[in-house]
């Protein structure tokens, strides 16, 4: 195992480097600078030339490069062009929204997603496994901007059950905090727990088909018991590898969600940062969701390693 | 061939969803035939009318028919999946048959490209591409084809790999034939199942991709008839009119849905191992 956790880690140094490179120079490549988007339409050369120093951006380009990476290495992601504001503080203050939601969704997708997918599996091919098989395909389908907006339609707008958007924190208030991220949760989970779905589904139908399950069923073990006691917990490895890597995914979308629902979280940084073209705050969140994004697949990896022992024998 | 096409025809919700995809691609390729009006043309005595026998879809915030838009957008979705798929198929393809077929560092450097790609997820990384490039039809086809491009580099490459040793290439080699005819002649074909079960699925993703991004406000021209510019428009104007919103969702929906439908048929028609598995 401890052979296996070093050897993860150290291919995934390489790309973490390259994630560097990319974050550091896409941001370089797009259009207009920094310093024209602060100074605005009215601007004298001398002005220019003189904020490009004090920002560093008339240093050669692999100079800014190391001097960026020595920086982020350190916990300096830069500032902010436009608040001043550091950019990693930018970031840690956003971070609890965005884990809430992310937390929020998995949440929803492993309780919708796990007795369906048994349910498929228990009464494969009949009416059961066909409507869940439909209804996960769905999931996955649906656009979860579409579905968000659909959401507040109806349990805003029609029903006025639930606020359509905005954030409370945990701390301030948790029952607005609850009723600010159920929409939000409920969406973006939606699309994991179709794809959970169908993996509970196929793992359960493997298990199912398993010697040690039939020999049960053969004494007579009561079929919940045998579901719950034997067959869901053995089937369950996959369902939690799937999980995790979904959990990378969610970081994508709740870019998308947290902009449905002007939740102002990481997501919502980074599309700020797109449109007020700030170099040092899209290069920070581009690094900071690309970085999570790879230890959250490298734990996945450790978690999976742990449940099967045959993994690290590969 | 007339096998796979007899499983195939068996899954009936694959063959509804291939039926529903021709559908998209007639509407796509006759709009301005079909549409009933003009999809940008705006009339003051026509906002927000409810969906009724003058506008079946109702009429948006500006008089502007949805039925016309929605046809209208079913072009810019087909395009964009057709050309962006396409980007992703001939670039992951050559990279991955070249690494899986060469192996050695040309191996090691493609795979750590695709790995770095892959570090990323896929709406970030096509976010970033459209920051770069600007918002217009052409660059959301390039940006979700560079997106995509390392899904079919590892597809090839894995099998690239499987066929490179191979006794039929062994042959090939032995009696002189190139590198490049042996890529093309006898690894392409039969690495060509999974890409095109891959290449189904895609679509999907493409158009799903598209709407993302035009809904964010980074992806087609402003002013044009994308679903995703609909309902990103629209969820301002629900309130007033839930149709503004509803109707381009269901076009994405049932889009992306027949695509998946088809790529899951595709892949129990294709490969009959499957479908045991698969339960």
């Amino acid at each position: 195992m401890f052979i296996y956790t070093v050897r993860r880690v150290l291919t995934a140094l390489p790309v973490l480097l390259g994630i560097s490179v990319i974050a550091f120079f896409i941001v370089r490549l797009v259009p207009g600078d920094t310093v024209t988007a602060i100074l605005g339409a009215h601007y004298s050369e001398a002005e220019a030339e003189a904020l490009r120093g004090k920002l560093g951006l008339n240093r050669p380009l692999a100079i800014q490069y190391s001097i960026w990476l020595g920086n982020v290495v350190t916990g300096d992601l830069g500032q902010s062009a436009f608040t001043g504001e550091p950019v990693l503080s930018a970031i840690i203050s956003r971070l609890p929204v965005t884990i809430q939601l992310v937390a929020i969704s998995i949440g929803f997708a492993v309780l919708i997603a796990i007795p369906l997918g048994v349910m498929a599996a228990v009464g494969r091919g009949r009416s059961t496994d066909f409507m869940a098989t439909l209804i996960s395909m769905i999931g996955i389908s649906v656009p979860g901007f579409w579905l968000g907006v659909l959401f507040i339609l109806l349990f805003s707008l029609t029903l006025g059950w639930l606020p359509s958007g905005g954030f409370v924190a945990l701390w301030e208030d948790p029952g607005a905090n609850l009723r600010h991220m159920t929409m939000p949760g409920l969406t973006l989970g939606m699309a994991v727990a179709a794809v959970v779905t169908r993996m509970t589904r196929s793992s359960m139908l493997e298990v199912l088909d398993e010697e040690y399950i039939k020999m049960a069923r053969a004494k007579g073990v009561p079929m919940k018991r045998l579901l719950v006691r034997h067959a869901l917990r053995n089937s369950l490895i996959p369902v939690v590898t799937i999980t995790g890597i979904q959990a990378g995914y969610l970081l994508g979308g709740s870019i998308i969600i947290e902009q449905v629902f002007s939740l102002p979280g990481v997501g919502m940084l980074a599309l700020q940062a797109i449109n007020n073209r700030d170099y040092a705050l899209l290069q920070g969140t581009v690094l900071f969701i690309a970085v999570s994004f790879v230890i959250i697949n490298l734990i996945v990896d450790m978690i999976y390693a742990r449940l099967d022992p045959r993994i690290k024998y590969r | 061939m007339n096998e796979i096409w007899h499983r195939f025809r068996q899954n009936r919700l694959a063959v509804i969803g291939l039926a529903v995809i021709l559908l998209f691609t007639v509407l796509a390729s006759g709009a301005t035939w079909i549409a009933p009006y003009d999809p940008y043309e705006m009339r003051v005595d026509t906002v927000l009318h409810h969906p009724g026998s003058a506008h079946l879809f109702g009429s948006d915030q500006f008089g502007r028919d949805i039925l016309s838009r929605v046809i209208y957008g079913s072009r810019i979705s087909v395009s964009v999946g057709f050309i962006a798929v396409g980007i992703a198929l001939f670039s992951g393809g050559i990279m991955g048959i070249m690494a899986g077929y060469h192996g050695k560092w040309i191996d090691g450097l493609i795979s750590r490209i695709f790995d770095i790609m892959f570090s990323f997820p896929d709406i970030l990384l096509a976010l970033v591409i459209m920051a770069i490039l600007g918002p217009s039809t052409t660059n959301v086809m390039i940006a979700i084809g560079i997106v995509y491009t390392p899904i079919f580099g590892r597809i090839a490459r894995g099998s690239a790999i499987a066929v490179r040793n191979a006794a039929y290439v062994e042959t090939a080699k032995s009696i002189g034939v190139g590198n490049t005819m042996i890529m093309l002649r006898h690894v392409l074909p039969n690495i060509a199942p999974p890409l095109i079960i891959q290449t189904t699925l895609s679509f999907a993703f493409a158009i799903l991709a598209e709407a993302a991004l035009s809904f964010l406000g980074l992806g087609v021209e402003p002013d044009a008839p994308s679903w995703g510019i609909m309902l990103n428009e629209g969820k301002d104007w629900m309130a007033h009119g839930w149709w503004v919103a509803v109707f381009p969702g269901i076009a994405i929906t049932l889009a992306v849905l027949s695509f998946n439908v088809l790529g899951d048929g595709l892949r129990d028609a294709m490969d009959p191992k499957l479908i045991k598995n698969r339960g």
